[in-house]
């Protein structure tokens, strides 16, 4: 018996392996026009912003960021994001607990409509507050006679900003906590934890990483966003101007080198969040792959 | 049982309410407000059935060009070798995390006529930036990591003994690719197909820089509302919003679709 699998196992393998793989040629083609794709899409406009960016020399690359409306347009786009991405943190958290951890009817309905936002183009996540607080929206003569102001003001921005970064946190939590299931919380309530404790301790560090990468992505979202943002602010320099309505400004105005230098800080933006992103998915996995649940 | 349920699910809902539904149902009444043959005409006018076809049109081009060049980057991610991988598959996440803007000038830099790549394009007669292909070009970016994301898991769980089983039974290497690795892959291919599709009709930022928006000829539709907005018309701009809407909502329920018809087609798999 065994002599006769051995060879047939050992002999006829390599063969199929390579029978099971493209020629050479193939591969490498298939390598190039992967690459030449990238190149054309990523790279090279990549490449361009920091070349732009730098055209005029150095000095004139810093002399970009020190401009006061650059400067409020910096302090503007750290500031929504500071608003908007604590808050989609604690209604991520408040919503994957009740829908990971409970069955309830209607709660399939409930994780569609979260994702709702993603669905929704920009321009219109910004036309609906328009509609809702603008001066001939519903709330706008109400609005306007209490001298509240949420269009072409900052309300308006985090508003628009709340909306696009909405659903980020949530997903990454939702299916995550619900694989996990609730032993590990009910067995800290039995030995005497109280619910927050058992939020804190238990179910707080199990998520972790997932919530990590959520906020990571809200928080690009927020920073870059620029579609809903621009039907709300009324682009008023040095008050409703974000980082990236600058950059649209500038460019309109044929100022190239300081568009692209307050490009190139976005852009930084971007790779960093790819470099945290590939850090915490490779964490992710480790985690999930690595640990074994102690029982 | 656990504790918190209603407090958890009352502010979820709470928050969902006042941030998406509230104002979504806003943007309806007020569509619903104008009355159909209003709200008809400002839907169905020459220039607004104008920015449909080139946004429709240029999205499905985008979304046929990921498919093809998605479907290789994922299959040289997934199967091969080679030095600068794993940059590469870094790289496919930017058109996410770039904010729409610094791509939109970025690529209008490039595709330009003076741009590094548009001077080789114009001797050819190919004018990228500023024309309908701009605004594809523009879209194929932004919808780029789709693709590429859903192909990656679906090629990474493919079988091989099933490809080796066919060709040790003599399938050449073409037909063992169109009848043994293909066709599990279609569900996914679909539905990253999709998401791309979804995601560039609702485009703006990357968009607007490098189409030149010419009524008519290269103003995609998102633009449109916004210039309904400047212009006041509050009811043209959510007339057209309602129409995008319905779309993007109909193409949601597609790919949840695609999604379900791809976990029954594996589950069945399973079972036989």
């Amino acid at each position: 018996m065994t002599e006769m699998v051995v060879p047939k196992a050992a002999r006829p393998r390599p063969r199929v392996r390579g029978a099971a793989e493209e020629p050479a040629w193939v591969r490498w083609s298939l390598i190039a026009a992967c690459i030449l794709f990238m190149a054309a899409f990523l790279v090279i406009p990549l490449a361009a912003v920091f070349t732009e960016a730098l055209r005029k020399g150095v000095q004139a690359y810093l002399a970009s960021f020190t401009e006061p409306d650059a400067l409020s347009a910096l302090r503007l786009t750290l500031l929504v994001a500071a608003i908007a991405v604590p808050l989609n943190l604690v209604f991520g958290l408040a919503a994957s607990w009740a829908l990971a951890k409970f069955e309830f009817r209607g709660r399939s309905i409930l994780i569609t409509l979260i994702d709702l936002p993603f669905a929704v183009s920009p321009v219109i996540a910004g036309l609906i507050y328009v509609l809702l607080f603008g001066m001939q929206g519903w709330l706008g003569p109400w609005l306007a006679e209490h001298d509240i102001r949420i269009i072409f003001a900052v309300p308006g921005i985090v508003l628009a900003t709340l909306f696009v970064t909405f659903p980020f946190v949530a997903r990454e939590l939702i299916p995550l906590m619900q694989e996990q299931g609730t032993e590990d919380e009910v067995a800290a309530l039995t030995l005497g934890a109280s619910g927050w404790q058992t939020f804190r301790r238990v179910t707080l560090p199990n998520v972790r990483w997932a919530l990590l990468y959520g906020v990571i992505l809200c928080n690009a979202r927020a920073m870059g966003e620029f579609g809903a943002v621009s039907v709300v602010s009324g682009h008023i320099r040095g008050h409703t101007n974000t980082l990236p309505l600058h950059v649209e400004i500038l460019y309109n105005e044929y100022n190239f080198v300081a568009a692209f230098a307050t490009a190139s800080l976005l852009t930084l933006l971007a790779l960093v969040t790819l470099v945290l992103k590939a850090i915490v998915e490779r964490r992710a996995r480790a985690v999930a792959c690595g640990e074994e649940r102690p029982r | 049982m656990l504790p918190g349920f209603g407090l958890t699910l009352g502010y979820t809902v709470l928050y969902l309410s006042l941030i998406v539904l509230l104002p979504l149902a806003a943007l309806l009444a007020r569509s619903a407000a104008i009355g159909w043959s209003e709200f008809w005409a400002a839907a169905t006018s020459p220039r607004v059935l104008a920015s449909y076809r080139l946004t429709f049109g240029a999205s499905l081009a985008a979304a046929a060009v990921n498919s093809v060049f998605g479907f290789i980057t994922a299959w040289v991610l997934v199967r091969y070798q080679f030095p600068g991988k794993r940059a590469v598959d870094a790289l496919v996440d930017l058109p996410f995390a770039l904010p729409t803007a610094v791509s939109g000038i970025a690529l209008t830099t490039v595709y330009s006529q003076s741009g590094w790549i548009g001077r080789w394009l114009e001797p050819l007669g190919v004018k990228a930036a500023f024309s309908p292909l701009g605004v594809t070009l523009a879209l194929t970016f932004i919808g780029l990591p789709f693709v590429v994301r859903t192909l990656q898991p679906a090629l990474a769980d493919l079988d091989a003994e099933l490809e080796e089983a066919a060709a040790s039974l003599g399938a050449s290497r073409w037909k063992t690719f169109t009848r043994v690795l293909l066709p599990p892959l279609w569900p996914p291919l679909l539905t990253g197909f999709s998401l791309a599709f979804a995601r560039a009709i609702g485009e703006y930022g990357s968009v607007v820089f490098i189409s030149g928006n010419l009524p008519m000829r290269t103003e995609i539709t998102s633009l449109l509302i916004i210039s309904k907005l400047e212009q006041y018309d509050y009811a043209g701009a959510a007339a057209i919003a309602v129409v995008m809407l319905v779309v993007s909502f109909l193409l949601l329920l597609l790919i949840n679709l695609t999604q379900w018809w791809s976990i029954r087609r594996c589950q069945g798999g399973f079972a036989g």
